[in-house]
């Protein structure tokens, strides 16, 4: 077996399906006051945050779950989920790597993410978040050195209170949507960056996020503030046992760009997406939205969606400088029983804004995926532009494609492009390149990294590598 | 090399080649000429492993029983078929394209796979060889080639794979007169005592440039005359209808 077949072989059944035996303190099952109490209290967090979390959940009550979505699913009894789970060696937090449980190192090493100093080699500065908490995250003394601040949601509570208090909830404020205000209500953990005025970061941040717990959601909350002048980029992958019940997982990512800031998000998303007859899987269920605030600042988003049962999520920008810049670069892949509703919102505010949609849709098996975009230029947002460009490609003819573009163009100086294509991979084009040698699943990745080609140059190198072949993988056995 | 004994295809109960045989030795090259509808494309698909037909008879490379390998197993063995249609793959570069073909190949032979520098070595010298335009390998593939690039192109493949057995479905359609230059050059360069060839085509042109051994007529699903190279020149004179 050469190494391709061997790497294909391991992964066939999806390489991150196994769960570590830990034992955890949970929160009582259900959502009230007092769970809410519990998680902030166990956090040990000011009253302001828990403030924050009860305002969230008297919204929370008022609000109705969704339906308007593509994919439906059966109704979830959030009575009957756990809200908060933690691995019980966590609760004195261990001040360094070295004190962590050796149980959470080898989970970690099993998923390719080395926390320790190995990681060094790597350039990449990692945070984990295990179920509920952050268990580690690398690198941070030297990023210290240049003022930057890269911890875990609950440490930057405590320790910076000032930063968090100023811009949590501004881009996803507690009156948000029904997932938005339940995730700020029983938000557990996360990740927190602050990049001061001028400084660009030296290397990449990343997060790495796992649902281990069964019956448990998971409801991190991540807040990016790029100062005057800075940039960073950030990186996000996420994976979770293989259960046969489905898990949820609704998180809030908030992005905040000032005056000449640039901030770079990506995701690799491949949490467990159930099995071939569509038992289990997670349910993505996501509010990420990034609020270029200063002028001439950018925010871009980069996603490679491949996993979950149902991903539905739109990473937005809200264009408010002037002369700002909102990207969103999309591929999601959906097979067997997947589905997928997701997209983007591009918000106008400002002047000679501009933002740039380039979505790749590939479904295959019995899979359905909907493209849902919102381009919004508001009136007093002279001169701006937007291009999209969202493409879809069918394997079989069992799976379904669908792109709903909402469009409003609010004054005359500004210009809106839309284009959209929907192809399928030709027997002819597979004939062609079998008969230069490729087997037919070589050939597939192929056509469809070719396909993809245009968002994988995105992704920072160490993640379009991997991608790459997580493209590959995903569309195992959609051939013939 | 290639032996085809009393092959019969039909799609959609149509009959299109009807007891076929032809036997090709190596070093040997072979035209078959025919016109529309005489069954040569679906020859050159079934030799290359193209699926949707039903097929009786027999087909020998090498003495392996064509019919029991894989479309990119019969590449590995060293057939090349210069498509009669080259197809887009938008998205994917020319040169990933030929590298990941080469590789694949080599691979399946045990041979080492060539890295990005010995790669892009080979490929510059045989478009150089071919006067294949260096700038289009960064291209996607055959996206914006015009129909005689991508036949160019086809025969830039063949000569980096350097196959056994090249078939050529009417290649030479289309092309203008410099063009078909290059595609001859590129055949008659890879011509050796090893290597064969297939060329189907309509017209006699081409082979003005490259010089066949035998010289078949195809009509109707059979070989209804074998003969050398003056066959052609007959076929060009009387034309096929009144050829029979």
């Amino acid at each position: 077996m050469d190494k391709r077949e061997k790497d294909i072989e391991k992964l066939k059944d999806y390489k991150y399906g196994f769960s570590t035996d830990i034992e955890n303190i949970r929160a009582p099952k259900g959502l009230n006051e007092d769970v809410i109490k519990f998680i902030s209290n166990i956090k040990k967090e000011p009253k302001w945050m828990l403030d924050f979390r009860l305002k969230a959940f008297e919204r929370f009550k008022q609000l109705k779950e969704p339906n308007w979505q593509k994919p439906k699913y059966p109704k979830i009894d959030y009575q009957d989920l756990y809200y908060y789970a933690a691995p019980k060696s966590m609760n004195d937090k261990p001040k360094s790597l070295d004190e962590l449980d050796p149980k959470l190192l080898e989970t970690y090493k099993k998923l390719g993410i080395p926390l320790q100093e190995q990681a060094r080699l790597n350039g990449i500065a990692v945070d984990a978040v295990f179920d509920s908490v952050s268990v580690a995250t690398t690198f941070k003394d030297e990023l210290t050195k240049q003022g930057i601040i890269f911890c875990s949601m609950s440490e930057a509570i405590q320790k910076h209170p000032d930063l968090v208090k100023k811009y949590l909830g501004t881009v996803i404020p507690t009156t948000d949507h029904f997932f938005a205000t339940l995730n700020s209500a029983v938000f557990t953990d996360g990740s927190f960056v602050y990049i001061p005025e001028g400084i660009k970061c030296p290397m990449e941040l990343s997060t790495y996020f796992r649902i281990n717990a069964s019956e448990t959601g998971q409801f991190e909350r991540t807040l990016i503030i790029a100062d005057k002048g800075s940039y960073v980029s950030y990186l996000e992958g996420c994976t979770a046992p293989m259960r046969d019940e489905n898990q949820l997982h609704a998180a809030n990512v908030e992005l905040i760009a000032l005056d000449d800031a640039e901030i770079k998000y990506s995701t690799v998303q491949n949490w467990y997406p159930g099995d071939e007859n569509g038992k289990g899987g997670i349910y993505n269920f996501v509010t990420k939205r990034g609020l270029c605030k200063g002028k001439n600042s950018k925010i871009s988003w980069t996603q490679v969606e491949t996993g979950s049962a149902i991903t539905w999520k739109y990473p937005s920008c809200i264009l408010k400088g002037d002369n700002s810049i909102g990207e969103f670069y999309s591929i999601a892949i959906t097979n067997n029983h997947q589905k997928a509703d997701t997209g983007t919102k591009m918000i106008h505010l400002g002047k000679n804004t501009k933002s740039k949609i380039i979505s790749k849709g590939i479904s295959a098996g019995f899979s359905d995926m909907t493209y849902r975009g919102l381009v919004d230029i508001n009136s007093k947002a002279k001169n701006s532009s937007n291009y999209t460009q969202c493409d879809s490609l069918l394997m079989g003819n069992k799976c379904g494609a669908h792109t709903v573009p909402y469009i409003k163009n609010k004054n005359f100086d500004s210009n809106i492009a839309h284009e959209a294509t929907t192809s399928k991979i030709s027997e002819e084009q597979l004939h062609y390149c079998q008969q230069r040698g490729l087997n037919p699943e070589e050939a597939v990745g192929l056509i469809v990294n070719g396909f993809c080609k245009e968002v994988l140059q995105q992704l920072p190198m160490e993640f379009a590598v991997e991608a790459q072949k997580l493209v590959g993988i995903s569309l195992e056995g959609s051939v013939g | 090399m290639l032996k085809i004994n009393n092959l019969s295809a039909n799609v959609e109960d149509k009959s299109i080649l009807k007891d076929f045989s032809l036997n090709i030795n190596p070093g040997e090259v072979h035209a078959i000429m025919g016109p529309n509808g005489s069954g040569k494309s679906t020859l050159s698909n079934i030799l290359s492993g193209k699926k949707g037909y039903e097929i009786s008879g027999e087909v020998l490379f090498e003495n392996n029983n064509l019919f029991e390998l894989e479309t990119e197993e019969r590449a590995h063995k060293g057939i090349f078929l210069a498509f009669q249609y080259p197809l887009e793959i938008p998205g994917v570069n020319t040169n990933i394209f030929l590298k990941t073909s080469l590789n694949a190949i080599r691979k399946a032979k045990g041979e080492k796979e060539l890295d990005a520098i010995e790669f892009l070595k080979l490929v510059k010298e045989k478009a150089r060889e071919l006067k294949f335009d260096e700038e289009k390998l960064n291209r996607q593939l055959n996206v914006g080639f015009s129909g005689g690039e991508k036949k160019k192109n086809e025969i830039l493949q063949m000569s980096m794979l350097s196959p056994k057995l090249s078939i050529l479905d009417e290649t030479d359609s289309g092309l203008d007169i410099d063009a078909l230059k290059v595609v001859s050059d590129g055949v008659n360069t890879l011509r050796s005592k090893d290597n064969s060839f297939l060329i189907i085509t309509h017209y006699q042109r081409l082979l003005d440039y490259i010089k066949p051994d035998f010289v078949h007529v195809l009509m109707n699903g059979r070989i209804i005359k074998s003969g050398g190279p003056e066959l052609a020149l007959e076929l060009e004179k009387k034309g096929y209808e009144n050829f029979n």
